[in-house]
């Protein structure tokens, strides 16, 4: 039997790394993650694990004592936010290239010009091609599943890779909300215990971690990290397969929300995905044909998958809640319209940068995107790719 | 589901208890077997500068994670606030704006920007004074809101409030019969105005 709690994302979170009982967390806290390691040090304050809690004095740090605590053979978790992920920066591709899965929990807040604590994708999008796997979640109950699949996936032999479980800060880390805990033992069960062939506290291995890549090798080391990545997509979409069997929640690559007949549709990440879906159901009481798809992983891409998926669509808005200053849309908008040019009959695409530092997103404003949609599908032309939603001005 | 829903709105100053408040709100509906929500908007946070909390509690589960700008309900801890934040803003005409003051609804009106609704008022400090022995005002401004909105029965409400209080304070017992007169005293004095 599931337990029914009312959790904010943040606790949720701790509470799996809690059942989890990682070997290290090396944190330094940040808002609006403070509360991970703050609830988890805590637990360990109580004899509830025995993990080695290490409070250091910066995020270079704490990721740096996973990477060392993961290379020796341990099972490491952090928790960060914006500024404090991007003073782990260096350590990230660190990480990923020395195969080591460490588990992040990362709640979403804007970096830094000028400075503020609330939600948008800057930090993790700008982390997008450090070799990290990212899963998105759009509430609380995604927050504490996404963590509890983290882990066998990422220390799945085929794939060892670290990986970054996101929230949105503030908007789900400190809401509290109905969801339901898997039992402490189930949990367990359902992680398991970490196995790594190699490691440095191996008693008869010789092993070297981190040395130097010389152009002989270099390149074939970043191959190797692809093929990872490749294998990471059976990977995730088995443990999901597994995850639904202990609790009938359904997870893939995305969710597919009213697309099965939908001419108009989004593509979206984390929160605002379920206000997305209440103005989906809302025009769907009208006869209006919209859906939308809410992006769960973004690394490794599921490119064709998502291709797919809109196919049949006539027009589609990505979402971005990160500015990338390309001058020619976000990232999500980059990988979404690329996953499209293979399709024969491909849907018009146009990207919104929205929700920057915070900045709300209402039910009202999906509307008003889809009503957008219909206006584009009707004439024909696409007109401006690069739009912003919710500025003072246009 | 949506149809259900009800949205609540709270204002007060940072370090008053408003988004202790609202998660306590939203405890209570939780324990009585509803969906929830309970959020705070975080700006400057500082002492004393105006907070916003909200709380959604419905049926079924609400995916929404915006703000609310169309509230059944606003509950203003402070009433210094009247002048400085338009309280009743897009509070709908069928709700009601509780409000914590020792002034009778009549004499707040003119401060609601022509609000047409319900207007409440409990002395929420005087009880909290009278009861806990100081000036904590979110559990009987919570008990006001339980009463004015009915968004969860009253009986069911007092219940899950001890059985949350003897949890809480399970180290001084003698503190949960003060707050329990509180929450009854606050559900009596609150005046509803037209």
């Amino acid at each position: 039997m599931a337990i029914k709690d009312r959790l904010s994302g943040n606790e949720a979170v701790a509470i799996a790394m809690r059942q989890i009982n990682p070997d290290v967390m090396g944190a330094f806290p940040i808002t609006p993650s403070t509360e991970i390691p703050q609830y988890f040090s805590s637990y360990v304050a109580n004899g509830e694990v025995d993990t080695e809690f290490v409070a250091v004095e910066s995020e270079h740090s704490a990721m740096s004592t996973c990477i060392g605590a993961q290379a020796a053979g341990a099972r490491a978790v952090t928790a960060t936010s914006s500024c404090g992920m991007a003073l782990m920066w260096e350590l990230l591709y660190v990480a990923a290239s020395d195969r080591l899965p460490i588990t992040m929990a990362l709640v979403n807040r804007a970096l830094t010009g000028p400075i503020n604590i609330n939600n948008d994708h800057s930090d993790s999008m700008g982390a997008r091609d450090t070799g990290w796997i990212q899963l998105y979640s759009e509430n609380n109950q995604e927050a504490y599943d996404n963590f509890l699949m983290a882990m066998p996936i990422g220390e799945h032999p085929a794939v060892q890779l670290p990986v970054m479980v996101c929230q949105d800060g503030f908007i789900t880390s400190h809401a509290v909300e109905n969801m339901e805990l898997l039992e402490d033992e189930k949990v367990k069960k359902f992680v398991g215990e970490y196995q790594p062939e190699n490691y440095l506290l191996k008693k008869d291995g010789t092993l070297a971690i981190g040395p130097y890549g010389i152009s002989a090798y270099y390149m074939d080391f970043k191959m190797q990290q692809v093929e990872a990545m490749k294998q990471a997509k059976p990977v995730i979409l088995e443990v999901a397969k597994r995850f639904e069997e202990l609790t009938g929640r359904s997870y893939g690559f995305f969710e597919e929300y009213e697309m099965a007949d939908a001419e108009a549709a989004l593509v979206i990440i984390g929160s605002s995905a379920g206000t997305a879906k209440a103005a989906v159901d809302q025009m769907r009481k009208e006869g209006k044909k919209v859906g939308l798809i809410k992006l769960r992983v973004f690394r490794p891409f599921p490119m064709e998958e998502l291709a797919a998926a809109l196919s049949k669509v006539g027009v589609v808005a990505v979402m971005d809640k990160a500015e990338g200053f390309s001058n020619a849309g976000g990232p999500l908008f980059a990988d979404v319209r690329s996953a499209l040019y293979d399709l024969e009959n491909r849907p018009k695409a146009i990207n919104y940068v929205y929700g920057l530092g915070g900045r709300d997103i209402k039910t009202t404003d999906f509307e008003a995107i889809y009503e957008e949609l219909f206006r584009i599908l009707k004439a024909g032309v696409t007109g401006p790719v690069y739009r912003h939603i919710g500025q003072r001005e246009e | 589901m949506s149809d259900k829903m009800v949205e609540i709105r709270w204002h007060g100053r940072g370090g008053q208890g408003a988004k202790t408040a609202c998660l306590l709100l939203a405890d209570v509906a939780f324990s009585s077997g509803k969906h929830v929500q309970g959020f705070p908007e975080y700006g400057p946070e500082r002492m004393g500068a105006p907070i916003t909390a909200y709380n959604r509690i419905s049926e079924g589960r609400c995916t929404i994670h915006s703000n609310i700008y169309e509230p059944d309900y606003v509950v203003v801890v402070d009433e210094t606030l009247l002048t400085a934040v338009d309280v009743t803003s897009g509070l709908k005409p069928e709700g009601a704006v509780i409000i914590n003051s020792d002034k009778s609804p009549e004499e707040l009106k003119p401060f609601l920007a022509g609000y047409p609704g319900k207007v409440a008022t409990i002395d929420a400090g005087r009880i909290s004074e009278e009861f806990l022995g100081k000036n904590i005002p979110n559990t009987p401004m919570l008990a006001a809101v339980v009463k004015v909105s009915g968004v969860i029965g009253e009986e069911q409400f007092l219940a899950d409030m001890e059985q949350s209080f003897r949890h809480k304070f399970a180290d001084k017992p003698q503190v949960v019969e003060g707050n329990l007169q509180a929450l009854k005293k606050s559900m009596e004095e609150v005046k509803v105005g037209s």
